[in-house]
């Protein structure tokens, strides 16, 4: 228990996935001008989030991961080459079904989310939360918590960005600087607050 | 008709900087910069990514239905970030350790799918390739520059040379450890959007939102 907490809290805070790994930056600078859309985007990232990395993390276990295919008497199949196509294609059809599920049943967060949900395909902090599944080999457990942490982060941060952004407009920033210049400042200032958290682990 | 070709090589370098300028493919941009070595070898990978995926992308693209142009170039991409990843494992094996995830993360990289869907399915193969390799030289540009500053710094080294003895050394530099963390690419990249348009003043992004008392000056 204690240990599954200590992952959510890493994933989402010490680990966070755009301010120190700086995953699914282009989406974290291009839509963070208000806080709604904000809101929208980190909501969508964190549905899909939570879904892809536990099913990448079925797929990599019982087929793609060497020795994985055991089961089917393929003892010495290593297909773990293919791994980023098969990720990719879940993500999509995952942000596909995900669609079409909220335009039946909740039509009204599939209308806030808009072009951003499709989006979500081409987004680094999804395919990068899988790879990094991977890499750290987690257990099936282990990745629906690291999905569901990272996803809160990643919101978390965007939110915060377009916040401190909306309050942005009304300070005198130099010419050169003004807009992609100083987001870029501003996201440097937070990972600097959000580095205060590996104090937590 | 050459005039073209070069200006589809050397625009992307400053005037329309992928990194600077579309804000594409920043990710990676910022994550494989603590050392020289390893921006160098990405910046390779994501040239040769998207000079051979334009390429292809624009050899094919009279036969590819319009509904799943996405999926098909993704799927071109994926292959071709699997090839350069096992050529890296291959004969790179410690560097490709050293960037870990950041090779995989070529597939959802902004700028090849920006490039293949935005270039290389309206324009001719040769175009394409050099508007690829542009695109890719322009990224490289910004990546070396990050490399350089946050290396020198925090190392007091340039592609592992020791240029500035550090005092654990027993010389006189003490290196910056912030270089190393993840903020000051944030502080550098931010600081060469602000050189470059200061520079360019044209491509400064239009404020949308004006404060009243200013406005109000300038009408007078």
């Amino acid at each position: 228990m204690n240990a599954s907490v200590e992952l959510l809290l890493r994933s989402a805070f010490i680990d966070n996935l755009a301010l120190s790994f700086f995953l699914g930056m282009c989406t974290f600078l291009a839509v963070s001008k208000r806080v709604d859309t904000a809101f929208g985007v980190g909501l969508a990232i964190v549905c899909v989030q939570t879904v892809t990395v536990p099913v990448n993390n079925l797929i990599y276990e019982y087929i793609l991961a060497p020795g994985a295919l055991a089961w089917a008497g393929l003892d010495d199949v290593d297909l773990s080459f293919l791994s980023l196509i098969a990720f990719i294609g879940v993500i999509a059809a995952m942000v596909q079904i995900l669609e079409m599920l909220l335009e039946f049943r909740i039509p009204r967060l599939y209308r806030a989310l808009g072009i951003f949900l499709p989006l979500i395909t081409v987004n680094c902090a999804i395919l990068g939360g899988t790879l990094f599944m991977v890499e750290r080999h987690y257990t099936f457990a282990e990745s629906v918590i690291y999905g569901f942490g990272t996803g809160v982060g990643w919101a978390l941060a965007i939110v915060m960005l377009a916040a401190i952004r909306e309050r942005l407009k009304y300070s005198d920033i130099p010419d050169g600087l003004q807009g992609l210049g100083m987001s870029f400042m501003v996201v440097g200032l937070m990972s600097l607050g959000f580095m205060a958290f590996s104090g937590l682990g | 008709m050459t005039n073209r070709y070069w200006d589809a090589l050397t625009t992307p370098l400053i005037g329309q900087n992928p990194i600077t300028l579309q804000i594409l493919g920043i990710c990676s941009a910022l994550a494989v910069t603590t050392t020289l070595q390893t921006a160098l070898v990405m910046s390779a990978a994501v040239t040769c990514v998207l000079a051979l995926s334009g390429a292809s992308v624009s050899t094919i693209r009279r036969f590819i239905p319009r509904s799943v142009r996405i999926i098909v170039q993704i799927t071109i991409i994926a292959s071709l970030v699997i090839i350069v990843d096992q050529m890296l494992k291959a004969f790179a094996f410690e560097i490709s350790l050293r960037l870990s995830v950041f090779v995989g993360l070529i597939v959802t990289n902004c700028i090849v799918l920006g490039r293949a869907e935005g270039f290389a399915m309206g324009h001719g193969v040769i175009a394409s390739t050099l508007d690829g390799i542009g695109n890719g030289l322009g990224y490289s540009l910004i990546l070396l520059l990050v490399g350089a500053i946050r290396e020198f710094f925090g190392h007091g080294s340039l592609f592992g040379f020791q240029i500035l003895w550090t005092t654990a050394q027993g010389g006189g530099f003490d290196p910056l450890q912030l270089m190393l963390l993840p903020p000051s690419a944030f502080f550098i990249i931010g600081g060469i959007i602000w050189l470059i348009r200061a520079r360019r003043p044209e491509q400064v992004d239009r404020s949308e939102f004006r404060i009243r008392g200013e406005s109000r000056e300038e009408g007078r």
